[in-house]
């Protein structure tokens, strides 16, 4: 009978996360998987044991407990908090498999007469990547939420004691599977948490759309090893699904930011390279509300480029106002979505989704390059790297080769920004000091208001 | 040595399961469109949560007396569980704000 159920939510997990690569059947798709899943811990409390006891009341406790947290926790939650939330839940993930391989352990060591070194060796190895996973997705989030001591702890001699960490965790796994002493694995568990701290703290907010897949892949592999000792396939199944998902998000963005996923574990572009000043930089032009309202107003086609700014600012839905109001004025508004903007894959797209806009309208990065040709007025939107023009003339330049967004093949370039600073790159942009940009400055969200009621006015 | 090759040996069912369940992986999500990938994310991180069956066998398994081993497991379970709940319902509410759009 278990086996069954377990077949059908090993089928289920696996077609419910196929349908979630397809937008039309995506919602289908998490559902059946959230079925499977349910399957799965059904199976797992009814399917008969050896020796077995019935602990029922330490099982269905905690398992109520969060069911109702888990719903009001996702009720609650702010679609603009949606990484930091994926971050949390991942870092909980992370936790759930270090004290599950922690009580396996124990358990093996004090109640049973042989033991086998290679499960230890698996279970030490799940603890490793749990810890990494839970500390490093907490630092994260610090840092997707932006407390400011977390921006950029790099340390001195980060790379080297990073190094001496991983051999020292090996050395002391040895010995405790010669000992079995407890106290080994005490240190093992604090070295992979302080590891985990290690490993995130130079990477900055930026990147996160990488540290956040690779945190994600990995949580996927601890569960993938936890279900070999438990002798588990659906475990087995889904902890491959979560690491080959999470694996190839990364590959995506690092692909996305031209880099590879070494440079950014490394610590980002200060180690790329010199960002050389450049000397002729000319001047910006600031664009007054009421020019801008105008400009937009007789436009025939405008595309906003959206950014983190525009998250940090929680402005989508002046956004989609702003929208509303050109398109009653017959102007045709598009979003052109660079794979990287925002601090989490797919960042804008729920934004614009929470603020109701219809996904029909958000354009990818090579069709967006293609319609910038034929468009009056591209609004960047507290965005910068992912249009700065170095990527493609600058060959001294970190982001060169990054694909970025042409928006300088508009007509006109409208940019809002809080003030002139470089970006998250440490580069100066030179579309500011293009003869067709106007720069728009101010907080995204009073910057939009002004802009929007300028619009009404006309 | 001889003892992982054992194990490998002994769990050789296991082992081929793994490496086509990371192939079947790749195959599954390899071309996911980004509208889909904050979404996809959550819900791949819920199903990362399955690490709770091991959490529920393991306190299936042990002596009601032995209390320690009942919390840990127990904890274990409570913290994966927030992540499975929280992240299929939340992964449900950005999947239905992208449906309702499509409707309109």
């Amino acid at each position: 009978m278990e086996k069954i159920l377990f077949l059908i939510s090993a089928f289920l997990l696996v077609w419910g996360l196929r349908l979630q690569s397809d937008p039309p059947s995506a919602s289908k798709g998490n559902k059946l998987a959230s079925v499977g899943m349910l399957t799965a811990i059904f199976s797992a409390i009814i399917m008969p044991l050896e020796d077995s006891f019935s602990n029922l009341i330490w099982i269905l406790i905690p398992l109520s407990f969060s069911a109702i947290a888990g719903y009001l926790i996702a009720k609650k939650i702010q679609m603009t908090s949606m990484p930091q939330m994926v971050s949390v839940f991942n870092g909980l993930g992370g936790l759930s498999a270090v004290l599950l391989s922690y009580a396996e352990i124990n358990k093996w060591i004090n109640f049973s007469d042989s033991y086998d070194n290679t499960v230890v060796i698996i279970l030490i190895l799940s603890l490793f990547i749990g810890s990494v996973a839970f500390t490093g997705s907490l630092l994260a989030f610090a840092k997707l939420d932006g407390y400011k001591w977390s921006e950029k702890l790099t340390l001195p001699l980060q790379h080297i004691i990073n190094l001496i960490f991983l051999a020292g965790i090996v050395v002391i796994s040895y010995y405790f599977l010669i000992t079995s002493d407890i106290i080994y694995l005490h240190t093992i568990i604090a070295i992979s948490l302080v590891y985990g701290v290690f490993f995130v703290a130079p990477i900055g907010g930026a990147d996160m759309p990488v540290v956040i897949s690779l945190l994600n892949s990995f949580t996927g592999i601890t569960a993938a090893l936890t279900g070999i000792i438990f002798g588990n396939i659906v475990m087995l199944l889904g902890g491959i699904l979560v690491g080959a998902a999470g694996t190839i998000l990364t590959i995506l963005m690092c692909n996305a930011m031209n880099r590879s996923l070494l440079n950014v574990l490394v610590g980002g572009f200060s180690s790329s390279g010199s960002s050389q000043k450049r000397k002729e930089q000319g001047d910006i032009k600031e664009i007054s509300d009421s020019d801008f309202a105008v400009q937009l107003f007789y436009s025939s086609k405008v595309i906003i480029i959206p950014g983190y700014g525009l998250a940090v600012a929680q402005a989508q839905k002046l956004c989609k106002e702003i929208q509303e109001i050109l398109e009653s004025n017959d102007v045709e508004v598009k979003y052109a979505i660079h794979p990287v903007a925002g601090r989490m894959p797919g960042h804008m797209n729920v934004l614009l989704a929470e603020a109701d806009v219809d996904y029909s309208k958000l354009i990818e990065l090579d069709q967006a390059n293609e319609e910038f040709k034929t468009t009056d007025v591209a609004v960047i939107i507290g965005a910068n790297d992912v249009v700065n023009p170095d990527a493609i003339d600058d060959s001294s330049s970190p982001l060169y080769g990054m694909p970025i967004l042409k928006v300088w093949d508009s007509n006109t370039t409208v940019v809002l920004k809080r003030s002139m600073s470089a970006g998250y790159a440490g580069v100066q942009n030179p579309l500011f000091f293009k003869k067709n940009n106007n720069m728009y400055f101010g907080d995204a969200k009073d910057s939009l208001q002004r802009l929007s009621s300028e619009l009404k006015n006309l | 040595m001889n003892e992982v090759l054992n194990f490998l040996i002994e769990n050789e069912i296991l082992i081929y399961l793994l490496l086509f369940t990371i192939l079947l992986g790749f195959e599954v999500i390899s071309k996911v469109p980004s509208v889909l990938h904050t979404p996809l994310m959550s819900g791949a991180n819920a199903i990362s949560g399955i690490v709770i069956l091991g959490a529920i066998i393991l306190i299936r398994t042990t002596d009601p007396s032995n209390v320690y081993t009942l919390i840990l497991a127990s904890l274990a379970l409570l913290v994966g569980s927030i992540n499975v709940f929280g992240g299929f319902f939340v992964t449900n509410r950005m999947l239905e704000m992208f449906n309702k759009k499509k409707k309109n």
